[in-house]
């Protein structure tokens, strides 16, 4: 029983990281049908962010969670800024012209990114500071969940419910639903759109980045190359969720954790990988649309 | 009060308008009709800013709007309801409703003006917290007027808003246009296939082929041009 309740919340704890990465991808499907691929670089550029800031605090003498919070703090601010830019100068100025020819500019902002960090830091993994103590009331069932896990849930826990709130309570979250649903009436009623894409890139990326900066510290290690693996399981667990739904996105994030961390658990570490796509094949197959994803009837 | 100076409009290469001219006086009913295809959606898209015309101009009480930005044409009060009246399907009636009045503040007189509209389309005081999707073709296009008026406009784009519905319901939504247009003295502009109701309603219209203006006219006398009777109203 313990060995089952360790699986499920070290699978809880991937998923949680994934749905916060996949939200990244469905929000911005969801407004620009467009799968944006640099956004795993984004989840990297925001660990090194972050590592570097931590390496600065140790000099001034801070430690844990104090270095934790400033450094997320920081990440999240250099990838929203990084979000921001990407849109500007990879997407906005094809937002007219075939879907294809956006999909191919992510793709190249993606390898631009990957080895603009690796010109810029180093091909190597670099180890990461442990920024999460552990604390002492957690030590009788730390065989279960550690400390790091805890962190890591409450964390994305709360982050989702802002998001939430920010998306169905107020003023600019109504407008990007608005723009979701149906682009041009959006304008129509007066939202720039313009703002709202730029917006949802900046939220996107700040998640990713918060995503980043907690993983980095779990692990232990970052290099260049981390956000393309975090970015195709993210971006899985979108598409099982039904791409451009956002609650699809947090119930593919924890249906692709626990089947990661079940499968290790009781068969091999080697089919991880094999299961979660094995569940991706199998859903695609009778959900084409995933799992919340709506398959879009049109009412003449 | 709206302007439309001899505006050319294209998509890609292709010329929609072709020197439209069109006036429409303050608290004035004006239609246009026409076939598919002759750009009656096209003129409104040029006026909402959603298609700029690459030639001419559009003025609102003199002043140019035809360089500005959807959303700055919504804040000078030209508000449009489109074809197929465009609901938020996944946004309940409240919210739809919300959306019309978005770039407005004043939360006392947005309650206000919700006010009005549930008291000339009562059923959607029923349908509040029903999502916009789940509701029938004539509820859709209450809600799609009701969401314009929202933003309290100065001049009301319609388009189509007969398309789909029942005889009973177009006479209904057409007679609410009408005691709109009495009671707030809101200036009207509609786009129509169905010339008949269309000139019935307006004071004023013009009909459009192919990109261009061929007739202009007072509605009555519209509607008993031998042409017009021909070509749109099937007599």
């Amino acid at each position: 029983m313990d060995y089952f309740l360790e699986l499920f919340f070290s699978g809880l704890t991937r998923g949680s990281i994934y749905a916060l990465i996949a939200l990244g991808y469905t929000m911005v499907y969801g407004i620009i049908q467009l799968i944006n691929f640099a956004h795993g670089e984004i989840y990297m550029i925001g660990a090194f962010v972050a590592l570097i800031v931590s390496g600065v605090c140790t000099i001034y003498g801070l430690s844990g969670f104090a270095i934790l919070i400033l450094a997320a703090a920081i990440a999240a601010v250099y990838a929203a800024a990084y979000g921001f830019t990407l849109e500007r100068v990879a997407y906005r100025p094809l937002r007219g012209s075939p879907r294809l020819s956006a999909l191919i500019s992510a793709i190249g902002m993606s390898i631009f990114l990957q080895n603009y960090v690796l010109l810029a830091q180093t091909p190597d993994f670099l180890p990461f500071p442990r920024l999460i103590p552990d604390l002492a009331f957690i030590e009788p069932v730390a065989h279960i969940i550690g400390t790091p896990e805890l962190v890591i849930l409450i964390t994305t826990l709360i982050t989702m419910v802002v998001l939430t709130f920010l998306i169905k309570k107020t003023r600019v979250g109504k407008a990007m639903r608005a723009t979701q649903q149906d682009l041009s009436m959006a304008r129509l009623v007066g939202i720039n759109v313009d703002n709202v894409i730029s917006l949802t890139f900046i939220i996107g990326s700040v998640m990713a980045a918060i995503g980043g900066v907690l993983v980095a510290s779990y692990i232990g290690q970052v290099s260049f190359y981390i956000g393309f693996l975090a970015g195709i399981k993210a971006f899985t667990a979108a598409v099982l969720g039904g791409i451009g739904s956002i609650p699809g996105a947090v119930l593919g994030g924890l249906i692709i954790g626990w089947s990661e961390s079940f499968a290790a658990g009781y068969i091999s570490s080697d089919y991880e990988d094999v299961i979660t796509f094995v569940l991706l094949v199998v859903i695609l197959i009778f959900r084409p649309a995933g799992i919340l994803g709506k398959v879009h009837k049109q009412k003449v | 009060m709206l302007r439309i100076e001899n505006i050319s409009t294209y998509y890609g290469n292709i010329q929609a308008l072709k020197d439209v001219s069109i006036e429409v006086a303050e608290g004035e009913i004006v239609a246009l009709i026409g076939a598919n295809g002759a750009g009656k959606t096209t003129t409104l898209m040029s006026v909402s800013g959603i298609v700029p015309p690459r030639a001419g101009r559009i003025l609102l009480d003199g002043d140019p709007i035809d360089e500005l930005s959807p959303e700055k044409i919504v804040k000078m009060g030209v508000i449009q309801v489109p074809e197929g009246r465009r609901i938020f399907p996944d946004m309940t009636v409240l919210e739809n409703l919300e959306m019309g009045a978005f770039l407005r503040t004043n939360k006392h007189l947005i309650q206000q003006d919700m006010n009005y509209v549930m008291t000339i389309f009562p059923i959607l005081e029923k349908r509040q917290r029903q999502l916009g999707g789940t509701l029938s073709g004539g509820e859709q296009q209450m809600l799609a007027i009701s969401r314009a008026l929202m933003a309290r406009p100065r001049v009301l784009l319609l388009d189509e808003p007969s398309l789909g519905l029942a005889p009973l319901i177009i006479k209904q939504i057409f007679d609410m246009i009408r005691q709109i247009n009495k009671e707030n003295n809101t200036t009207i502009f509609l786009v129509e296939q169905n010339a008949n109701q269309a000139l019935k309603l307006a004071d004023r219209g013009y009909v459009m082929e192919n990109g261009r203006i061929t007739l202009v006219d007072a509605a009555d006398k519209l509607l008993s041009n031998d042409e017009v009777r021909k070509a749109y109203l099937g007599i």
